[in-house]
């Protein structure tokens, strides 16, 4: 396999983390690793992580990093071929059969201008200039699945009227996944792997100053600190990282309406649960969770 | 590359050690680990263990035994017998694991001996067979595959009197015949089977109608498309794989080896609770139609098993208990679980024949649900 040691200056993990820092995405040594071993050898990178750890974040930071454009292709239960790679206008083809009429020489309608892109043949024609990334693919079935395991071993793939369109160098993909149901084994095995964990309090502290400027460390703390306590409640969806940033900054624009600490946190505290059972499970005991975390 | 020869057949033997305990590694996998060895230069040990974990790919609720055997091989911490452990205290892992097909857990389970053998000669020690039921479940699986619940997919079909235009196949057939339209032509939305998730309660109270509720399972499992069974008592388990087993008797038999609450308590709340904590487990739930085989009689919290049927039956298209103890004209849900669960029921049946839960499960799809 074609091994290529840099990739737009980056020629270790930890380059790749302070680059990625300044795309304002604060990625772990384990993240780092896989992402830069990903480019080096040509391979996907497939993150799973619960919903709300920053996977798709990443895959932002990442095409940002390298200066390319992200196609982002979201999966859902019944994406095919026509949503996925390519289809053919047929309005237009219609439309340019009828306007040359009975002309001498035949027109060509399998032309480009018939082609619409859809992502993934978009990015094999400019593998240089994107990133693709395959949103959710367990939301997707096993048919689509099955598909893109040809697409992303040989990053090929065949449109009938015109031929194999193959890509010129390996390029960078990334896929995510909720696990909501178990991936193939062929298809992670393509793939470099990483599972995004909930980042340590630290991180997730320095993640919420980033993300939110105008929060005061001490409100980012306590919120740390509150959401790592719900993370261990039997929770139906526990909060992520956007929703603590959220809850972060939404707490914060109370406060400056005149609301009091404890309470601006508990009066937005649908920001964090957007679940019914939930709410009244951790109802009783807010107070004291808040309580805890503001100390 | 050949003076490399040592370390490899090191690293080499590392995959060979993780195959043996039952991580699925393809030798592209290899390769690539072996990539970024050299890519990551002389490294330190978390660099070389970074990097197995992501070109490896083992299973994040494997993590920890991964671990484990990496210490064990790169810095001889632990037995690697003892390392691997924890994977036989989680039968609920354990009785989904089996990724390459269904000898691992043939080879694993056969591999024990003692204790684990037991419930397997009692099995077939109990005789359960009358010749009705064998002609019911052939009966049954003979008519189930026409009446599976179905819902309306995302994926269009052509049809002759559907709702849809279907203007890609128009534009196609009017470039054929130099762009005249000829005929309208209509599509409709494919219908797609609904998946049926069984759970059968193999309890100490349900213990003379387990092998006959298995036998169904096993039936349901082998003449439906998507099917899933798992068995509750103290605690959860997946018995799908096995049952997939044309052979009953052998199914029957593999199930009852993974199974290892075998007639003792009841805590269904839990188990079900365990189930929709597991997102895997609870997406399998998702639309689809709930069989629940169990009396009710509930030891741990009532309260508990009421929250989980009702979780379910706010995910699940359909939820129908099937319960012996209706069978009594007379019944009514008296015990706490049950009472608790019956607001979340669409359907709480007669589950005292298989006669009668086959007629049930038949029944799915005709039932308009509230």
């Amino acid at each position: 396999m074609a091994v290529r040691r840099t990739i737009v200056g980056i020629s270790s993990p930890r380059e790749l983390e302070e680059a990625l820092r300044a795309a304002y995405y604060l990625a772990d040594e384990e993240l780092s690793t896989a992402a830069y071993l990903a480019l080096a050898l040509g391979k996907p990178l497939l993150l799973e992580g619960a919903p709300g750890v920053g996977k798709t974040e990443a895959a932002k930071a990442i095409s940002g990093v390298l200066g390319r454009t992200l196609l982002r292709l979201q999966c859902y239960e019944g994406i095919d071929a026509a949503a996925a790679l390519y289809e053919w206008n047929f309005p237009r083809q219609m439309l340019a059969l009828r306007q040359h009429g009975d002309g001498a020489e035949p027109v060509d309608i399998y032309r480009d201008e018939f082609l619409i892109e859809r992502p993934m043949l978009a990015c094999l024609r400019r593998p240089d200039h994107t990133v693709l990334l395959i949103d959710e693919i367990d939301r997707s079935d096993h048919e689509f699945e099955a598909f893109l395991l040809e697409f992303l071993s040989d990053f090929q793939i065949s449109i009938p009227e015109r031929g194999a369109i193959r890509a010129q160098e390996r390029p960078v993909v990334i896929l995510t996944s909720n696990r909501t149901r178990e991936l193939h084994e062929a298809l992670r095995r393509r793939c470099v792997y990483h599972w995004i964990e909930y980042p340590a309090p630290e991180r997730e502290l320095r993640i919420i100053m980033m993300r939110a400027s105008g929060v005061a460390e001490r409100a980012a703390r306590a919120v740390v600190a509150a959401v790592g306590r719900l993370r261990r409640e039997p929770l139906a969806k526990h909060p992520g990282i956007s929703e603590a940033v959220e809850w972060a900054q939404a707490a914060t624009l109370l406060n400056q309406q005149g609301a009091r600490w404890p309470d601006a946190f508990r009066r937005s505290l649908g920001v964090v649960l957007k679940d019914e059972d939930d709410l009244v499970h951790i109802a009783p005991r807010i107070d004291a969770i808040l309580q805890e975390a503001q100390a | 590359m050949t003076e490399m020869a040592g370390p490899i057949a090191h690293f080499l033997a590392f995959t060979a050690m993780l195959r043996r305990a039952g991580f699925p590694v393809a030798p592209e996998q290899t390769m690539a680990w072996l990539a970024a060895i050299e890519l990551l230069g002389p490294a330190e040990v978390d660099d070389l263990r970074r990097a197995a974990r992501a070109t490896l790919a083992p299973p994040p609720e494997r993590f920890a035994e991964f671990d484990a055997l990496f210490d064990a091989h790169f810095l001889g911490a632990l037995h690697p017998a003892e390392a691997s452990q924890p994977r036989d205290e989680a039968p609920l892992q354990a009785a989904e694991e089996g990724t390459g097909g269904l000898e691992p857990i043939f080879g694993e389970e056969t591999r024990e001996s003692g204790g684990r053998a037991t419930p397997a000669e009692r099995l077939s020690a109990r005789q359960f067979e009358a010749a009705s039921e064998e002609d019911t479940l052939r009966r049954f699986a003979r008519a189930i595959p026409a009446r599976v619940p179905r819902r309306r997919g995302y994926r269009w079909r052509a049809s002759r009197g559907g709702p849809g235009t279907d203007a890609r196949r128009m534009f196609r057939d009017a470039m054929r015949n130099a762009g005249e339209f000829v005929k309208l032509r209509r599509r409709q939305r494919r219908l797609r089977q609904r998946r049926i998730v069984v759970f059968v309660d193999i309890s100490g109270s349900m213990k003379e109608r387990t092998q006959s509720h298995l036998a169904f399972a096993h039936a349901l499992t082998r003449a439906a498309a998507a099917v899933e069974v798992f068995t509750i008592g103290t605690r959860l388990t997946r018995i799908t794989r096995t049952l997939r087993l044309r052979n009953r008797t052998q199914a029957l038999a593999t199930a009852s080896l993974l199974v290892a609450d075998w007639d003792g308590g009841t805590r269904i709340g839990d188990a079900l609770n365990a189930f929709l904590d597991i997102p895997r487990f609870s997406a399998l739930a998702r639309g689809a139609a709930l069989v629940v085989l169990s009396d009710g009689l509930e030891r741990g919290d009532p309260a508990a098993m009421g929250e989980a049927v009702a979780r379910f039956s706010r995910i699940a298209w359909r939820t129908i208990w099937l319960t012996p103890l209706a069978g009594d004209p007379g019944f009514a849900p008296r015990t706490a679980g049950l009472s608790a669960a019956r607001p979340f029921l669409d359907e709480l049946g007669d589950g005292g024949s298989l006669a009668s839960i086959c007629a049930h499960v038949l029944n799915l799809a005709n039932a308009r649900v509230a």
